[in-house]
């Protein structure tokens, strides 16, 4: 083999898995041949060196069934209690799965690896339960035997002829950490049998005694130590490419097993899993839907849904195909993935059937020559147990009402009755002018339009009743299926040839239109769906056109439902849509957020949900999880339709996504700009905030230092300066909070309607000391203007500017403030004829903390105009600073008219 | 009660502010008592009986606005409170709990003390006689007998719910009134009527009343919290 190093993608992956290794408990499986070789006695003793070496261990559960031995073993060991379940009016007892999460010991034994839980637990095996602890870190040890493994379980079942229900899918065992062997010769085995060291359950006694034939044991000794062997090998493989040990290496190869609708399907998937992990190869499994299949019972179908399933657990990959040709189907997969062995059924057809409509293992073998075919043959037991209830039942909430279905197809009966009965009257009318077998064609016409309504049945109903009908009523002798004429008996022949190879051809017709017009349905439900998502903004907006198209595509009822901060799912804290589900298992959504994992109706975890719960997640995180209730569970489950459903839900992950995303790098911008008002804020502060405290701190020890020599005058000033600087302190402070509050925006505007002088006439009273070197003049115009505002904060908007029109002019100065209201606006304008704004500083005086002058005896950090513009523009509105033409600057901000100003209604007096 | 120096209990929990305020009150000739938390006060304004309490809303015990309740439970003596800037609505609950005049931290002592003699003036003259028949404030008369209203000797023309406000307010002169309380007032405890149609109402009547509406001199607004009629002039 040409190979020289290791496929880097191989490796890249061996490093994935030893990565989830570390974070996941580690399995140890203690494996026997059979029941009775010492499991549990040896995981017991192993759980004591443990303890010697002061690990945390706790005995989750552990059957001792009676056997004083192990018994022994348990003292000292700390154990779990179980968990009391009621089922059918039994109470039984159950492995605590959440206690043990609880505890979180170092180590945890859990006996019984194969174990079904008892119906109503969270998981419905056991195997799922240890599945959960290793998630969260916790090692295992359990133990199980070699019958239970669900490849070897057919063979088992075969050699000893006890069926064994409780299985474990292979990759449970292949996962495991590591395995140790508990291995007895039989002999010793069936001594102790004799001596009643074995636990026996008491209602199959004599399955039992049976199983425990020495030719069984050996059989079964061989299959286990076989078993562990394979793993060894397999772990040396991975140390050898692990370590460039670089004599052998293999191409990687592909399995494809083809299963069709039938018993063997089952036995396909197993001896493939088995051929899979011999060759160390990935394998698919692959169904090829024809027309012909798609019309298969519901039951069939089901079937090889289940089958699917099972080839799921047991790590293969599942494809459906559609297609009416099998043979072209299978071998595009192939090439398509590189595919260079199949696993198929041998060809059913025998004889002079299989060489006349040929069959696909013929094509396969014709068509494929670089693929290797593995063909396996069904045994009689097979065809036997393809008719027993257990493998044909339906899945669990499959089910469908047929009756509908049943109804459409009386009425196509119905039609074709009818359609020959008017066949014969047509053809009975044109039979003067037209020879006899050319009377067939009216015939066949119908069974063309039966054939195009109704499908196969109907059709092959109108084509046999044409033929019966034209022989009695129009080939001689009348009346009588007998012919006169043999050349007739051809006529008839072909007759019903060519109306049975029109039924069949109509009747593929229609189904293929009826894929393709699902296949439609479904392109144009993705398209419509990520056409909306695209366009939403919002979470919120996500969720409604999710939970529309979800709806209209499966039916039922869906709600989407996310995690809060805490990574908690709760409810949607939106009103409920006609489509949404109410009452959803939040537990269980948390369980599938937290796993990333289907639950519920229909699935291996807590099926006894009312909802089925898909995890949405966009490719790296989760986003939430989708509870539904659809129409029928059939709509969701069926291959293709789940391929759509977790398209959906991937389209619908990654609408969150880039919605998180926007909001994110939204608010990172924020921060930013927040982060450099802090900045500049503590610098601005840490002076303005200096100053006046220095002439305070200055003047009061002045004051205090004072021997007798400070003159009245003197001490006047100092007492007047702590008190002016005081002021100067206390504005600044508030201008700081008053920023600080409308930024933080927890301001809400509490708008009413107030008479502009009112609120002129408060600000001039609370401003009457600062103002009292200024002349002031007030222009409104007559009646009583209104404006709709925050009164307090308009007050402010007043105060600033006032006070900034008399920090920055010398007394004596005038100010005047004027009011204007047009229809759509009220501007209010504070002007002064002082030395106006320096040339371009126009807009700049409304950043924060800007100062005319830095540094300037006018102190005051530059807030005072920020804060106007704050509440200014909080109100809709807008403020802009100028010069007047005859000098002197203007403030001017204009409050939009957001609302009809209140008529007084003096008879309310 | 024949007393030489008016008696003023202050509550209030900072001791510097309680510090300035005794030695500002007792230099102006104020008996001053103090209380450092709404118990001791309750109990303080029982036993001193004083003339006026300073209570200051922001109390480690208890909300001022319940002092003032348990005060006003079985006295009307003038009660001035002192609040932090931040809390407006503290302030109005304050004032509707019967409170008389409020004053904003940080405050100048003139500022307190122009509030002080005000209240005790106007609780002195209550006291004494509930008003005469006319009432007379610069250029302003009221008659209330004749219910006319003149301003420079000129009669008013007032609507009737004008009037019932400008006597509402003129009763309370010194006091500042929430809305609340002159809604109550003006239109009847049912009535629950829109704040803005109250400062409509003002507004005429400062057109009618006031020399230059925009400053007015009788009909002074607190804004976002309510009105008082100066009579101080």
């Amino acid at each position: 083999m040409a190979i020289e190093r290791p496929d880097p993608d191989e490796l890249l992956a061996r490093v994935e898995r030893d990565n989830a290794k570390a974070r996941r408990g580690r399995l140890k499986i203690f494996f026997g041949a059979s029941a009775g070789v010492g499991k549990t006695f040896a995981m017991l003793q192993a759980v004591h060196e443990r303890r010697a070496e002061n690990l945390d261990v706790v005995i989750g559960l552990v059957e001792t069934h009676g056997r004083k031995e192990t018994q022994a073993l348990l003292e000292g060991l700390e154990i779990l209690p179980k968990r009391e379940l009621e089922y059918k009016g039994r109470r039984l007892e159950e492995f605590d799965l959440d206690a043990a999460l609880k505890r979180r010991p170092a180590i945890i034994v859990v006996d019984e690896l194969a174990h079904s839980n008892v119906p109503g637990s969270r998981h419905p095996k056991r195997w799922q339960d240890i599945d959960e602890l290793l998630d969260a870190g916790i090692d295992v040890y359990t133990a199980v035997n070699v019958q239970h493994l669900e490849s070897l379980n057919d063979d088992i079942n075969q050699i000893s002829g006890v069926k064994t229900r409780e299985t474990v899918p292979d990759t449970v065992f292949e996962k495991a950490d590591e395995i140790e062997l508990i291995d007895l010769p039989p002999n010793e085995l069936l001594l102790r049998l004799r001596e009643g060291k074995i636990y026996l359950p008491h209602q199959a006694e004599e399955a039992v005694k049976n199983f425990f034939r020495p030719g069984n044991l050996i059989a079964l000794r061989e299959l286990a130590l076989r078993q562990t062997a394979n793993r060894v090998d397999a772990q040396m493989l991975d140390y050898r490419e692990g370590h460039a040990i670089q004599e052998v290496w293999q191409v990687s190869e592909r399995l494809l097993v083809c299963i069709g609708p039938n018993a063997l399907a089952e036995r396909l998937v197993r001896a493939g899993k088995r051929l899979a992990a011999n060759l160390r190869a990935d394998w698919l499994v692959a169904y090829v839907e024809t027309p012909e299949l798609q019309r298969l019972p519901s039951i069939k179908r089901d079937a090889v849904l289940r089958v699917l399933r099972l080839a799921e657990q047991l790590g293969a990959e599942t494809v459906t195909l559609s297609s009416p040709i099998i043979s072209d189907a299978i071998i595009k997969l192939a090439r398509e993935r590189n595919i260079n062995k199949i696993v198929i059924g041998k060809p059913r057809r025998r004889g002079w059937r299989r060489w006349l409509f040929g069959s696909v293992v013929d094509v396969l073998i014709s068509q494929a020559d670089d693929i290797n075919l593995y063909l396996f043959g069904s045994s009689k037991h097979d065809q036997e147990s393809g008719r027993s209830g257990f493998k044909n039942s339906p899945l669990p909430g499959l089910s469908q009402s047929r009756s509908a279905k049943n109804r459409k197809r009386y009425r196509g009966y119905l039609s074709a009755v009818a359609v020959s009965l008017l066949s014969t009257v047509v053809s009975y009318a044109l039979l003067r002018g037209l020879d006899l077998a050319n009377l067939v064609m009216v015939y066949l016409l119908g069974v063309v339009f039966i054939a195009t309504r109704y499908g196969r049945g109907p059709s092959v109903l109108a084509s046999l009743l044409g033929v019966g009908l034209f022989d009695i009523l129009f080939v001689q002798p009348y009346f009588s299926f007998s012919v006169a004429d043999s050349q007739y008996l051809v006529v008839l022949l072909g007759m019903l040839v060519v109306g049975m190879v029109i039924s069949n051809l109509m009747a593929n017709v229609r189904s293929q239109a009826k894929v393709a017009s699902f296949r439609e349905r479904r392109a144009a439900t993705l398209y419509a769906m990520s056409k909306q998502l695209a366009s939403s903004q919002s979470e919120q907006q996500i969720v409604l056109a999710a939970n529309k198209h979800l709806q209209s595509e499966f039916g039922g009822r869906n709600v989407i439902l996310l995690p809060d901060r805490q990574g908690r799912i709760a409810y949607p804290a939106d009103k409920s849509v006609p489509e949404s589900l109410l009452g959803a298992d939040l537990s269980v959504a948390q369980w599938v957020f937290e796993h990333n994992e289907v639950a519920g109706q229909g699935t291996n975890t807590l099926p006894g949900a009312a909802a089925v719960y898909f995890p949405i997640n966009d490719g790296e995180a989760m986003q939430g999880v989708l509870a539904m209730q659809p129409a029928s569970l059939r709509r969701v489950f069926l291959p293709e339709q789940q391929k759509l459903l977790e398209t959906l839900l991937r389209q619908i992950g990654q609408a969150f996504l880039r919605v998180q995303v926007a909001e994110r790098a939204k608010s990172t911008q924020l921060e930013i700009t927040a982060e450099r008002l802090r900045n500049s804020l503590l610098s601005a502060i840490s002076h303005d905030l200096r100053t006046p405290l220095a002439a305070i701190v200055g003047s009061a020890s002045a004051l205090m230092e004072d021997n007798g020599l400070l003159k009245p005058e003197d001490k006047q000033a100092l007492t007047q300066g702590i008190a002016d600087e005081a002021e100067r302190m206390s504005q600044l402070i508030n201008n700081i909070l008053d920023m600080a509050r409308l930024d933080s925006g927890v301001v809400k505007l509490n708008r009413q309607w107030y008479p502009i002088e009112e609120i002129i006439g408060a600000v001039l009273a609370r401003l009457k000391k600062r103002l009292a070197m200024h002349v002031i003049s007030v222009h409104l115009p007559p009646g009583v203007p209104m404006l709709h505002a925050d009164g307090i904060l308009i007050q402010q908007v007043m105060i600033n500017l006032l006070e900034n029109a008399a920090r920055y002019t010398p007394p004596g100065s005038r100010i005047t403030i004027s009011a204007r209201i047009t229809p759509d606006a009220a501007i209010i304008t504070v002007a002064d004829d002082g030395p106006g704004i320096p040339h371009g500083l126009e807009t700049q005086l409304f950043e924060k903390f800007y100062q005319g002058h830095s540094e300037a005896a006018q102190s005051g950090v530059g807030l005072g105009l920020a804060i106007c513009r704050s509440i200014v523009e909080s109100h809709g509105g807008r403020i802009h600073a100028f010069n007047k033409p005859q000098g002197g600057a203007a403030f001017e901000f204009t409050l939009p008219a957001t609302e009809a100003p209140p008529v007084l209604a003096e008879h309310l007096g | 009660m024949s007393r030489l120096q008016p008696v003023i209990v202050v509550i209030e929990d900072d001791p510097p502010i309680r510090r300035f305020l005794r030695t500002g009150l007792t230099t102006q000739g104020f008996t001053v008592y103090e209380a450092a938390n709404g118990k001791q006060g309750i109990i303080e304004a029982g036993n001193r009986k004083p003339d006026l309490i300073i209570l200051d809303l922001g109390l480690p015990d208890r909300d001022g606005v319940e002092v003032i309740k348990a005060i006003r439970a079985w006295s009307a003596m003038p009660i001035i409170i002192l609040s932090a800037r931040s809390n407006e609505d503290n302030k109005i609950k304050g004032l509707d709990a019967g409170a008389d005049d409020y004053l904003t931290k940080p405050f100048g002592f003139g500022e307190l003390l122009a509030r002080i003699r005000v209240a005790l003036r106007h609780a002195n003259r209550s006291a004494a006689k509930d008003s005469g028949e006319i009432f007379n404030c610069g250029n302003l008369t009221l008659d209330f007998q004749q219910r006319t209203v003149s301003v420079d000797g000129k009669n008013v023309h007032l609507t009737p719910i004008q009037y019932r406000l400008l006597i509402t307010l003129v009763k309370n002169a010194g006091k500042v009134l929430t809305h609340q309380q002159i809604l109550k007032e003006v239109w009847g405890p049912s009535y629950q009527e829109n704040d803005h149609y109250l400062r409509i109402y003002m507004s005429q009547l400062r057109h009618k009343l006031e020399t230059d509406p925009a400053q007015p001199k009788f009909l002074l607004t607190e804004l976002g919290v309510g009105y008082r009629f100066n009579d101080s002039i």
